[in-house]
């Protein structure tokens, strides 16, 4: 059971940093940015580049990486978002031109690294077990979930303490009054989509970390069950994506210890597809779903 | 035909928008509904096509009840509008607009048009004619073939009116229909809407011109802070003081 | 012509299967619904025609393809009453998850060899099958433009709110589109199963809707028969660039991943309307 737990709320941690940045940028803009698992998977392979081709020890390469999501995430604004902006449709062109961006950054990383799974060379991380009390884990798994909640946290206090906080949010609610305000939503926007990144890019590698395992398809499957964390959380609200990030990831552990692991997908979906018809603004959400 | 409201609220979070409203529109009657900003007429139009539910009260069209119908079963019962925002079909023609607008009234089964009979196309060149007819007659026959949002914002409130005639409605309901009009085109629509009543049709009206609304109307009812605070003729409504104070806000 | 015809048949036959699942999209998009249920339409649509000639060898093809298209159209409507009073994004995301749903369903199901597929399924099916029944949509999508109930799905696609009050059911109209577009999916579905001889729930993940909303997009959804130029265009253009993605040393799969990519960017930023609206354009241009 204390096992079990453990794993949730490991797995849960990865899902949940994913998921934040995800619905930070959905909060700020209202639009889906599917490039966002796109960023996750190509900053794992920086990660591993900086590692493997340039021997830099992981405490360097992991902000490294993450600095580098970052960046991808300007472009990525720059280039597909801002020109989309004000179009009567941009919910949907932007959500497809995101998509757009994926497909280029996934054929970059297929181009570059091949469609084979690459690895951490051994001894990039030291193989430590620890026991906690009748549960075990490694120190790998440890440093994972501090490092996800520690930026979890850094994200909640920016949003909430801050000036930077109160613009995303004003931005947010109405970018037309945030512009009143003499908010520059421009930079304020790109601002969101740097953030998002760079915590995508953490989780990425810290995925590609923990299952020692990086694809150019990687992010595909993550970009799923962020959907259903971000869903379940509530569209936007960034506490929300943290609360379902972990509940999903316990789920899961729990599906396939009780159901089978074959089942332990259909479960996130379902858990998607049954929030979205009972209760789409989720646990937090308060963006309406439904047409009026 | 007769709308009928008796007792119409809708409260959004604490605000009543529209507080207890009793009023009655007849055929062939051109009824104003005025009052300053913000008391609540546009939420009663959205209330009597089916966008809003009340959350109290009884809307009735010849004593059956409406307001918990939605909108396309309202539209089917004869009430067609306009909005204040103007809600055209943006990519559509001018034209086309006017199409979809018959809707309700066009019988072409898609079977037809899949076999390609005969009655089909002429089915279709009857409603290009009728479209243009109902251009025609709000003064835009040579916009017909341009795109929604090309117009003037005049030109396109009245392909709006052409749009809610196209169904040729019991009860014809324009939000503001002369608002951003010089004073040549408002009073076109002006005569247009005396056509309407005079064929039998009842109008509901929101205007803020206040002349026009006088010599245009049988009737008005006058809402504040989302009652209606008095009703009436023009001529009644003219001396009453409660409307005198709200138009000219008594300070309290 | 007909060596032209023979050597390329196989592409041919995709621009077909390609065209038929662009339209797919295309019949929710055009009246303002982004549904990607539709890889898991095709997915029912493929493993029905293959399990039907598998088992029942005897049944005419004709009525095995109206079985691939029909058992999807139906489950769209249990599918479309709850989601589709969902709003833009959520709608998508809503009908991502059911594909993926139906996806893993053909994973963990024993009797279609799970992850495995169908393999050895006759090849029942050619150019002229697929190029009568992407002919046949394309009739049926063409007539539907500019009718009456055509109409309404403008109206719908522009302003829904307003379209409700000229009394158009919407709801019954996106429930149609979005069973018509699975009832397309899934007879694309069918073809291909009898055109490769096999089925896999590989083959119908996300990437496989993302692959047909491209399509539709670039070939632009304003016009009917835009999907299928983009269908067309996007896989036929990496067969004639092949040589130029070798020479620059790119691999063939991540080359028309990019062009995919990249040639979708550009059409959304600079062409909303499609690559059916170019010439239009130019002439405008031109004219100017």
């Amino acid at each position: 059971m204390g096992q079990q737990v453990l794993n949730g709320i490991f797995v849960g941690s990865i899902y949940a940093l994913f998921a934040v940045g995800y619905t930070l940028v959905f909060g700020v803009l209202d639009i889906l940015n599917l490039a966002h698992q796109a960023v996750f998977m190509l900053a794992a392979f920086v990660a591993l580049v900086l590692v493997e081709n340039a021997h830099l020890p992981l405490w360097a390469a992991l902000p490294l990486a993450v600095v580098a999501g970052g960046l991808i995430g300007l472009v990525l604004e720059r280039l597909a978002f801002r020109p989309l902006r004000g179009r009567s449709d941009s919910n949907i062109s932007g959500l497809i031109s995101s998509l757009a961006v994926a497909t280029i950054l996934e054929a970059i990383a297929l181009q570059f690294f091949g469609p084979d799974i690459s690895r951490f060379p051994p001894g990039t991380f030291p193989d430590r077990m620890i026991r906690i009390g009748a549960a075990s884990t490694s120190l790998l798994q440890l440093c994972i979930i501090g490092i996800s909640v520690l930026l979890m946290a850094l994200l909640s206090f920016l949003m909430a303490r801050t000036r930077l906080g109160r613009q995303l949010r004003a931005v947010a609610e109405s970018p037309r009054a945030a512009r009143i305000l003499g908010i520059d939503v421009d930079r304020t926007i790109a601002v969101a989509f740097f953030l998002s990144s760079a915590l995508g890019a953490a989780a990425g590698v810290l995925f590609g970390l923990a299952f020692n395992s990086i694809s150019p398809d990687v992010g595909r499957g993550v970009e799923l069950k962020g959907l259903a964390v971000i869903i379940l959380g509530g569209m936007g609200s960034v506490p929300g994506a943290v609360v379902a990030g972990f509940a999903l990831g316990l789920i899961e552990v729990f599906t396939v210890e009780h159901i089978g692991s074959s089942y332990r997908d259909v479960v996130s979906f379902a858990v998607l597809f049954l929030v979205l018809v009972a209760r789409p603004r989720g646990l937090f959400g308060r963006a309406a779903a439904r047409e009026a | 035909m007769t709308l009928s409201l008796s007792g119409v609220s809708r409260a959004f979070g604490g605000v009543r928008a529209v507080d207890d409203a009793t009023f009655t529109v007849a055929d062939g009657e051109v009824h104003g509904l005025i009052g300053p900003n913000g008391a609540g007429k546009t939420t009663l139009l959205n209330l009597i096509s089916g966008l809003l539910q009340p959350t109290d009260g009884t809307i009735e069209l010849d004593g059956r009840r409406i307001d918990r119908l939605p909108p396309h079963r309202i539209a089917a019962l004869g009430i067609s509008r306009t909005y204040q925002n103007i809600r055209l079909f943006a990519g559509l023609s001018a034209a086309d607009n006017v199409v979809v607008g018959q809707h309700l009234r066009r019988h072409a089964p898609f079977w037809r048009r899949l076999l390609l009979l005969p009655a089909a196309r002429r089915e279709e060149r009857a409603a290009r004619e009728a479209a243009e007819a109902g251009l025609a007659r709000v003064g835009l026959r040579e916009r017909a073939r341009l795109q929604a949002f090309s117009l003037s914002y005049g030109e396109q409130r009245r392909v709006e009116i052409a749009r809610a005639l196209a169904s040729q409605p019991r009860l014809l309901v324009l939000d503001e229909p002369t608002a951003g009009m010089n004073p040549g085109e408002a009073a076109s629509v002006g005569r247009l809407v005396r056509e309407v009543a005079k064929e039998g049709r009842a109008v509901l009206l929101i205007e803020h011109n206040v002349r026009l609304v006088m010599e245009l109307c049988d009737r008005i009812t006058v809402l504040n802070f989302g009652k209606v605070i008095a009703r009436g003729t023009p001529q009644e409504i003219g001396k009453d003081p409660a409307v005198v104070a709200a138009y000219l806000g008594d300070g309290t | 012509m007909s060596d032209l015809l023979l050597a390329y048949q196989a592409l041919f036959a995709f621009v077909g299967i390609n065209g038929l699942l662009a339209l797919s999209v295309y019949a929710t998009l055009s009246c303002g619904q982004l549904s990607l249920a539709n890889a898991g339409f095709m997915a029912v649509g493929a493993y029905t025609a293959a399990l039907i000639t598998l088992h029942a060898p005897g049944v005419p093809f004709i009525f095995v393809l109206a079985a691939a298209a029909l058992l999807p159209a139906l489950l769209a409507v249990p599918l479309g009453l709850p989601v589709l009073r969902l709003r833009g994004v959520f709608l998508a995301i809503a009908t991502i998850g059911f594909g993926e749903v139906v996806r893993l369903f053909f994973v963990n199901w024993d009797f279609t060899n799970g992850a495995l597929g169908l393999v050895a399924i006759p090849q029942r099916t050619g150019l002229v099958t697929i190029a009568a029944a992407l002919l046949v949509a394309l009739f049926v999508l063409g007539r539907l433009w500019r009718s009456r109930a055509g109409y309404a799905l403008e109206a719908i696609r522009e302003d829904e709110t307003a379209a409700r009050t000229m009394g158009i059911r919407t709801t019954s109209y996106k429930l149609a589109m979005l069973s018509l577009g699975a009832a397309l999916a899934g007879l694309a579905g069918g073809l291909e199963a009898h055109y490769t001889f096999m089925v896999s729930p590989g083959g119908y993940g996300f990437g496989r809707v993302v692959e047909m909303l491209v399509q539709a997009v670039v070939g632009g959804t304003a016009a009917f028969y835009g999907p299928v130029v983009g269908a067309a265009f996007l896989t036929v253009l990496p067969e004639l660039l092949r040589e130029v993605g070798a020479r620059l040393g790119l691999a063939p799969g991540p080359f028309r991943l990019f062009l995919n990519g990249a040639i979708l960017l550009a059409v959304i930023l600079y062409l909303p309307n499609g690559l059916v609206s170019l010439p239009a354009r130019l002439r405008r241009k031109v004219l100017s």
